[in-house]
């Protein structure tokens, strides 16, 4: 472990941006934007400043030892001794010997995602400078864009669980507030809640997994964590709870099922958002979990062939819904989320490294798409649905062609980045029953599963392309090419998302995530008509989607008039928000306002002020006796009187 | 000759003192209740009187001059009572006087 | 040297304490107000409120002086000040101040100066208005600052004066409603307290042979059979459960809540509501350790359906006021959770959590007052989409809601993280559903939030809104800059609160265990069933003590089994 200075400084350009942001919006909405796009770029420079040291610090040698072994059956892992920056703030909290530091540590994984993080995130700062130039109201949104950079370089920085949980938590809370950004309308600051709320639910078990961390292990360290799972005598039971309970913590934040319904709704945000939060960064940040945690999940075989089961499901559902939305953001949310799910499947295979990079090839290409997509939008006047597009590609060139660029790479085609990073995952889950008994069993099964979201990726890719692009314009604005802003992001992320799977390649991903996390095998390169013949999925989907919707339009007619009710479902998002409404949500509510009328207004207050009736109807009633009556008093009286000399002489 | 006559004026003053009682406890004039009270009062005087001669001291003759005293004290202030309702209240009926109760 | 002739012997608690009084009494003095009242700018704050702030402003900076010369490593009362009251009855005036009172003085005198600069909004009889609130703080100051028990009494019924008359004079609609309601409760507890109070001090009596009412004596000297002592600590648990409040106890807090002005609501949430738990902390749970372990755990039920009743409710609420005077329910159960699992982490997290809720909640309650001061009503529905209009108070109630449902960063987290990683070592089942509360905490703030702030903004209704103007700013200021340092930097406060916590959770293992011992040596475990209890082995120990500190480790728990193992074999 080395300090670094340029560490700690990287989540303090965007934190500052925020402050400075929202004070020179004051007197210039434009510049607010560029002051934030810079505190962005700064924290890029400074991110590749602390690569370079890390670089250093891994060292040459070891560095081209691994790489050496690359070509043999060398296993990635073991070799290498864990090195990483790190930068302690300040002690947090201490209570006795539990202790938790406010700490930045930077190693390969780290980096990876910095990179990505700052990178992408310094393109859509700039994107959104074009996006919003009409908004009011940009400082704050641009203040809001760096608070998130910031919170979510502390979720990748941070040394220990709780200051991911700080990252964790505030990216949830700039996602809402970037969601409900244009918070008249009560339908999108819903959405923000909605958002908020579901995260919350997926917190709350990443809580319980810290408790039963502290309670069992007594840190929350990484480094330390690590050292006290090698060689823990703690049950399976115990690690799996634990493992689950980060999992549907990250469930919560990277959009799985059964929590993934406020991601499609996160879609009321504006379209940078989207691309930065709902698609590259934020959501990615389970994966990343995953992946950190790695030395729990790889002792829990039971708890990651739940990971995979529910990660299939959600490809496929995700991918399924997909095929028929007509708003062009709700299918690459749809898209996002059945992504996320590719990438878990490949963190419950064990091959975290997969995970990680389709992590980045996602962000890159995914990212595309919806600034891709938030580029029409703006052209078409904010007009989202893709039935009144098309033939756009004439218009926007630009946009048009990187659009196609990532389409391309994300239904997994030869040689373009998702390829690469798709067909690690699906080799991964064939091989996954070799350290997984567990998975085993299913294997054939999930791999066929995951074969055909990946068609299904492919197809509505390309259904959302043609519909856009391709055909003649069916719309009444009058579209136009974005401003230079816009398409300079859009075409840096298009040559990334064609050149990414170089990643890969030239450069051993593997072996550099491989200081971090296991990475198994280090595969040798396959030939070029192997990878071709590879990524027939992505062929597959992209013939029938050009096909359908260009050449024969009949067919996708012809398919919703035999199978209404599957298109109904599919278009109601098989009806899962309204059924959580349903079973949870109206139940919550009336159980609320029950307890409120019902128990605390009848039966407890109706039990206190039934003591103060009581008091008062007894009152009431011995008031009686009193009648102002002198004679009634006397009579009283003298029967008192009696009475007391009748017991006298009756003792 | 030495004959014991007392229990007669007991039974006088319990009459009495009877009389007294329901009178007071009937009737709603204030002025006739006050006269019942009188007649419970000396009542009580004529048992005094009649036991302290049967046995033999001076200490009941002596308490009926207390309960005279009392008496007097009580027409004086009873009376006035009286006065002051019928001023007010335009009657001497006690039923009337019920201003406390609400 | 200087200093200690300085502050040696200079009574430093009692002027605390009496300082407040002093205003009160130079606010009967000051001229008449009808001329300083009519005609004032709204700059003008007018000379009572100048006074009373002065007063105020002074007790803070003794009590800051306090804080600076405290020394967190003592675990034991500094600053103590005895004499003889009522030498007859064995009443004395004891004063002192440790770890977990500390901070709550300091809340409480920092709170009274913003309470003060916020009175503005009460415009009629404001001196009287004064007057009661630096009685109260005198009364509260006193309660947290006495070690006998009779004057802890005293103090705690003289909270009781004041605040009805806030309420009750002062107060909305219904409020003589909220303040009848609020004192009836209150006594109840209180008068069966005063019954366990003489008794105890008689069973001591008959014990030692001297009457006295002093704490630090009767503490860990007292000997009760198991059955007195949970008499006794049912009696005091239902005085300090009302005041918390503990769950079945709190109607009358929204009630008071929604009636008191605003200056009201304040205190009662920022630091009448935490005298509850710190009579459990004080009083009933050092006096009765078996009572205390016998009724921790349905404490900690009550607490944790306090905690989602709360939430649940305070959800269905249309009144904003009256929302967050739920929300302090569900975090008091917090508080309450966090105390009775009795480990030093989650014990300093309820005491830091206490200050927490002061601060957050009170801050709400002010802003709560900003509007109604403006709009004169608290429907949630009356508002909407007000954060394009009032975009200082948007911010402002958006970080105060985020510290409320307790975000990283921000106080509220570190408070509730703290107590519920403690209680899951405790109470693992309860703790599970008292992290829902984190759930439905966001649920109902946020639902707030959006119904008032966000959406379409009613022009005709609200049109003539005006954002927070610089006198409320600075009453609000403070509170968000401490939103922040509690949050970010938590240390300095901890450390004052952690030493003694830690004693304090130790000394009351040790109690439970003595008593046990005392009054029923057969329950000790012989079978090697349960160590944990038995203070002969030297494993056990070890294991206690890190019961104690919260974190105990794998390896101690598998020596154990293996131990457990052979006693079985």
């Amino acid at each position: 472990m080395e300090n670094s200075l340029t560490l700690a400084c990287i989540p303090l350009f965007p934190l500052v941006g925020a402050l400075l942001t929202y004070g020179v919006g004051k007197s210039s909405k434009d510049l607010a934007g560029w002051v934030a796009t810079g505190a962005s770029l700064l924290s890029f420079i400074f991110t590749l400043l602390t690569f370079q040291q890390l670089r250093a610090l891994v060292g040459a040698h070891s560095y081209e030892v691994a790489a050496a072994g690359a070509h043999g059956a060398h296993h990635g892992g073991e070799a290498q001794v864990y090195r990483a920056l790190e930068a302690p703030l300040f002690e947090w909290f201490r209570i006795g010997d539990f202790g938790v530091d406010f700490l930045f540590r930077f190693d390969s994984l780290t980096a990876v995602m910095c990179l990505v993080v700052t990178g992408i995130g310094t393109l859509i700062h700039l994107y959104s400078i074009g996006y919003m130039a009409e908004d009011e109201s940009r400082p704050r949104f641009f203040s809001y864009l760096n608070l998130f950079l910031f919170s979510m370089l502390l979720l990748v920085l941070g040394g220990n669980l709780l200051v991911l949980f700080v990252g964790w938590e505030g990216v949830g809370l700039c996602s809402y507030l970037l969601i409900g950004f244009w918070h008249k309308n009560i339908a999108f600051a819903g959405a923000g809640r909605k958002a908020f709320v579901v995260n919350r639910i997926g917190d709350a078990a990443f809580l319980i997994a810290l408790f039963l961390l502290i309670q069992h292990f007594g840190t929350l360290d990484f480094v330390a964590l690590k050292a006290a799972f090698e060689n823990t005598l703690a049950s399976e039971a115990l690690l799996t709870a634990i493992a689950l309970c980060f999992f549907i913590g990250a469930t919560g934040k990277s959009a799985q099922i059964p929590l993934f319904v406020w991601l499609p709704d996160a879609m009321a945000g504006p379209t940078p958002v989207s691309a930065l939060i709902h698609a590259a960064t934020m959501v990615t940040a389970g994966v990343y979990l995953t992946a950190r945690m790695h030395f729990l999940f790889d002792l829990t075989p039971y708890a990651l062939l739940i990971v995979v089961c529910i990660a299939v499901l959600t490809a496929i559902v995700a991918a399924s819904i997909a095929l028929v939305q007509n708003d062009i953001k709700k299918v690459l949310a749809y898209s996002t989320v059945s992504q996320l799910g590719f990438m878990f499947v490949a963190a419950g295979c064990g091959a975290y490294w997969v995970a990680v990079f389709h992590l980045v090839t996602h962000a890159f290409f995914k990212a595309c798409l919806f600034l891709g997509s938030g580029s029409v939008i703006h052209a078409c006047h904010h007009e989202q649905d893709m039935r009144e597009m098309g033939g756009l590609l004439k218009v926007m060139p630009w946009t048009g062609l990187t659009y196609g660029i990532s389409t391309l790479a994300i239904a997994g085609i030869f040689p373009l980045s998702g390829y690469f990073s798709k067909h690690h995952i699906v080799e991964a889950l064939s091989h996954s029953g070799e350290t997984n008994p567990y998975l085993g069993t299913y294997e054939a099964a999930f791999t066929a599963v995951i074969t055909a979201a990946a068609i299904m990726t492919a197809f509505y890719v390309t259904r959302s392309f043609a519909m856009t692009f391709l055909g003649s314009y069916r719309g009444h604005a009058h579209p136009h090419e974005s401003p230079v802003t816009m398409v300079i992001p859009l075409v840096v992320l298009a040559l990334l998302a064609l050149g990414g799977g170089v990643l890969n390649g030239m450069v051993p991903f593997q072996l550099w995530l491989g200081h971090t996390i296991p990475v198994g095998h280090v595969h040798s390169s396959e030939s070029i008509g192997a990878a071709l013949l590879h990524s027939w999925p992505g062929f597959v989907g992209v013939a029938f989607g050009l096909l359908f919707y260009t050449v024969l339009p009949q067919v996708p007619k012809a398919l919703a008039t035999t199978l209404p009710w599957m298109l109904g479902a599919l278009r109601g998002k098989l009806y899962i928000d309204e059924l959580y409404g349903a079973v949870i949500v109206r139940p919550l509510e009336g159980m609320a306002r029950m307890l409120w009328k019902g128990v605390d207004q009848r039966v407890v207050d109706g039990c206190v002020n039934g003591t103060a009736a009581i008091v008062d109807v007894s009152g009431e009633v011995v008031r009686n006796t009193a009648t102002g009556q002198l004679r009634h008093y006397a009579l009283l009286m003298f029967a008192g009187t009696v009475f007391l000399i009748a017991f006298y002489f009756a003792m | 000759m030495n004959y014991d006559y007392s229990a007669y004026y007991v039974l006088l003053s319990l009459v009495l003192f009877t009389i007294g009682t329901v009178g007071f406890i009937v009737r709603k004039n204030a002025i006739v209740a006050f006269m019942c009270l009188e007649l419970m009062l000396n009542a009580a005087n004529i048992a005094f009187v009649a036991l302290s001669r049967r046995v033999g001291n001076l200490d009941g003759e002596i308490a009926v001059f207390f309960v005279m005293a009392v008496a007097a004290a009580e027409a004086a202030v009873g009376l006035a009572i009286v006065i002051a309702l019928f001023r007010n209240l335009e009657t001497t009926e006690s039923s009337d006087a019920m201003e406390l109760r609400l | 040297m200087d200093e200690q002739l300085l502050f040696g012997t200079f009574p430093l608690l009692t002027t605390l304490i009496f300082l407040p009084l002093l205003g009160a009494v130079t606010l009967l003095f000051l001229p008449g107000e009808r001329s300083s009242e009519q005609g004032e700018g709204e700059g003008a704050l007018g000379l009572p409120v100048v006074v009373a702030l002065f007063f105020s402003a002074l007790t803070f900076l003794v009590s800051l002086v306090l804080v600076s010369r405290f020394d967190p490593e003592n675990t034991s009362y500094q600053f103590q000040e005895q004499i003889s009251w009522i030498p007859s009855l064995g009443v004395s005036y004891i004063l002192g101040v440790d770890g977990i009172s500390i901070l709550l003085v300091l809340l409480t005198t920092f709170l009274m100066p913003i309470i003060f600069l916020a009175s503005k909004s009460v415009r009629e009889g404001r001196r009287g208005y004064l007057f009661h609130m630096l009685a109260l703080e005198t009364a509260m100051l006193g309660t947290l600052l006495s070690l006998d028990l009779f004057l802890f009494y005293v103090f705690w019924e003289l909270m009781l004066a004041p605040m009805y008359f806030i309420i009750g004079i002062w107060g909305g609609k219904r409020r003589i409603y909220a303040t009848l309601k609020f004192v009836l409760y209150t006594v109840v507890g209180s008068l069966l307290m005063l019954v366990a109070l003489f008794s105890l001090v008689w069973s001591y009596a008959e014990q030692s042979g001297e009457v006295t009412f002093a704490l630090n004596e009767i503490v860990g000297n007292v000997q009760l059979s198991v059955e007195e002592q949970l008499w006794l600590f049912a009696a005091f648990a239902l005085a300090f459960g009302i005041k918390v409040p503990i769950f079945p106890f709190h109607t009358w807090l929204p009630d008071a809540h929604v009636e008191a002005p605003t200056g009201g609501s304040v205190v009662l949430a920022g630091v009448l509501l935490k005298m509850g738990l710190y009579g459990f902390i004080r009083i009933a749970y050092p006096l009765f350790p078996e009572g205390a372990s016998f009724f921790g755990p349905y404490l900690a039920g009550l607490a944790v359906i306090g905690i989602v009743y709360g939430a649940l409710v305070a959800w269905a609420q249309h009144d904003i006021k009256k929302l967050v005077a739920y929300s302090s329910v569900s975090h008091l159960g917090y508080c309450v959770l966090g105390f009775v699992a009795m480990n030093t982490l989650a014990a300093t997290g309820s005491i830091y959590q206490m200050l927490n809720h002061g601060i957050s909640t009170g801050a709400l309650f002010l802003l709560v007052g900003v509007l109604y001061d403006r709009k004169h009503t608290r429907e949630i529905s009356a508002y909407g989409g007000l954060a394009g209009k009032v975009p200082l108070f948007a911010f402002l109630f958006l970080v105060f809601t985020l510290s409320s449902i307790a975000l990283p960063l921000t106080n509220g987290f570190v408070g509730e993280f703290l107590i519920l990683a403690g209680s899951y070592q405790q109470f693992p089942t309860l703790t599970l559903v008292a992290v829902s509360g984190v759930i439905l905490g966001a649920v109902y703030m946020l639902t707030l939030y959006m119904k008032t702030m966000f959406g379409e903004f009613h022009e005709e209704r609200n049109g003539d809104l005006t954002d927070v103007n610089s006198r409320e700013l600075m009453t609000l200021a403070p509170l968000f800059v401490l939103v922040f340092v509690m949050g970010v930097y938590p240390a300095p406060f901890l450390g004052m609160i952690e030493p003694t916590v830690a004693q304090y959770v130790k000394d009351h293992h040790e109690r439970t265990m003595t008593s046990q011992n005392r009054s029923n040596p057969r329950a000790l475990p012989s079978g090697g069933i349960d160590f944990a209890r038995s203070p002969e082995t030297p494993e056990v120990e070890s294991e206690t003590a890190k019961a104690s500190s919260g974190v105990p480790s794998v390896l101690v728990s598998t020596a154990q089994e293996t131990l457990v193992q052979q006693v079985s074999s």
